[in-house]
């Protein structure tokens, strides 16, 4: 299991591997019934305090995203991969919020941001097939 | 500021109102904390803010000036037999005698303590890459510091007291001794104190943290409680504006003439509110990191250093 931690953007240690926990098994990295390492092996590799792997393992047992079976292990939930959707719309709802404040600094309105969406879509979905007919040719 | 509610009973380390000179120059000056049992304790400041001669009070080594040390409950200058046995200590300047063998250190020292454990030490010594042969005198500065971590380990004391442990170490080295700490305290009921200026090594591992600047005790409070008081906001005024604004809970400002970032402490809400008489828009709203916090403390910019 790869976590990342920084020291810079001062969000809380336990928050950040919440946060990568539940990224994990939305990106199917972390599936259901996988098991995830004993915290004090997560403590000893990431060099931080056990009681913030196990508070953070607290939080995403209690999200229900992890369960803990007695005497062997802690383990991704069977629920994780439903609530995975969820996970999955809630990191596009960040990003798409910092695009709209970021809009709304350069003054371009919403409409516009949305065709400009739809513009980069087509263009993205246009590519491969360029790409195959130039193969092609 | 709130104080710690944990007695003395319970607490390896309390001190009440300590106060200690060297000469004219005061070192500590009131400084009352409580250190809980089972966790590790960062204690945080510049150099010569007063971190060492704290240390050098809990070992018994200083004879306060005046206030009280207790550590497990007894005055450590009275019993420094009864207390020096429970705890294990590395000192900053890691200083051993530079003529022995490692191997005659560990026999040297494992003479002090009944609760030397010979197999741990032997563990110890092969995890740190000691040669037994080596000489002090010729350990890079990083060994010497593992050394003297595997003196203060060996006897798994109940509490771990390290001085700067990893000031002027190299990443592998401070690796190592961060390590240690962790998995110290991983140990059932073990508690670490440790000082140093390298905040994010403190917000790593620290659950406790106390900062003491020029003398005095900051800040001391569970690292869970400091992050979620302190807030970084960013301010944007319609026009220029020529002093600082006068936000509620600031600890810090600065920036110029549109926009302000500001390091505040306590409610969200107050602060909020009069960002909004001011007629400014919060544009950025963080959690700092414990070296932003200290800067916003103890730095040039702190409103109340």
């Amino acid at each position: 299991m790869l976590i990342h931690l920084s020291h810079k953007n001062g969000v809380p240690l336990y928050l950040q591997i919440v946060s990568q926990v539940k990224y994990l098994v939305a990106s199917g990295r972390l599936r259901p019934s996988d098991e995830v390492p004993p915290i004090r092996t997560l403590a000893e590799s990431l060099l931080i305090n056990p009681n913030t792997v196990a508070r953070a393992y607290r939080e995403l047992e209690h999200a229900g995203i992890l369960v803990k079976k007695q005497g062997s292990g802690t383990f991704v939930s069977d629920a994780g991969s439903r609530l995975a959707w969820t996970e999955r719309i809630k990191v596009l709802t960040d990003r798409i919020d910092a695009l709209l404040a970021e809009a709304h600094q350069l003054d371009v309105p919403t409409e516009q941001v949305l065709a400009l969406i739809k513009d980069r879509d087509r263009l993205i979905a246009a590519q491969p097939q360029q790409e195959k007919q130039n193969a092609g040719a | 500021m709130p104080e710690h509610n944990v007695t003395n009973a319970e607490s390896p380390v309390a001190v009440e109102r300590l106060t200690h000179h060297f000469g004219h120059t005061i070192a500590l000056s009131g400084v009352s904390l409580a250190v809980p049992r089972g966790g590790v304790f960062g204690l945080v400041g510049e150099n010569g803010a007063g971190k060492t001669t704290l240390i050098k009070l809990m070992l018994g080594l200083l004879v306060p000036f005046r206030g009280n040390v207790s550590m497990f409950g007894m005055d450590p200058v009275k019993k420094p037999e009864l207390v020096l046995a429970r705890l294990g200590y590395l000192s900053e300047d890691h200083d051993l005698p530079h003529w022995m063998r490692v191997s005659e250190l560990i026999r040297y020292n494992r003479a002090f303590y009944p609760d030397w454990d010979d197999t741990y030490a032997e563990e110890l010594r092969k995890r740190f890459g000691l040669d037994a042969h080596a000489k002090v005198k010729n350990l890079s500065r990083g060994q010497r510091a593992l050394a003297g971590l595997l003196i203060a380990l060996a006897h798994r004391p109940e509490l771990l007291v390290l001085d700067e442990p990893s000031s002027g170490l190299d990443a592998i080295a401070r690796r190592d001794i961060l390590a240690a700490i962790v998995r110290t305290v991983a140990d059932e009921g073990r508690t670490v104190f440790f000082s140093s200026h390298l905040l994010d090594e403190v917000e790593r591992v620290a659950d406790t943290v106390a900062m003491i600047n020029k003398g005095k005790l900051v800040l001391c409070a569970p690292m869970d409680e400091i992050k979620a008081q302190h807030h970084t906001l960013t301010l944007q005024f319609s026009e220029p504006i020529g002093a600082p604004p006068k936000i509620t809970g600031a600890l810090s400002i600065e920036g110029r003439g549109r926009e302000w970032t500001i390091v505040c402490n306590g409610e969200m809400s107050a602060a909020r509110a009069s960002a909004q008489t001011l007629g400014a828009t919060i544009i950025e709203e963080t959690t700092p990191s414990l070296e932003d916090i200290f800067v916003a403390r103890a730095g040039r910019g702190a409103m109340n250093a």
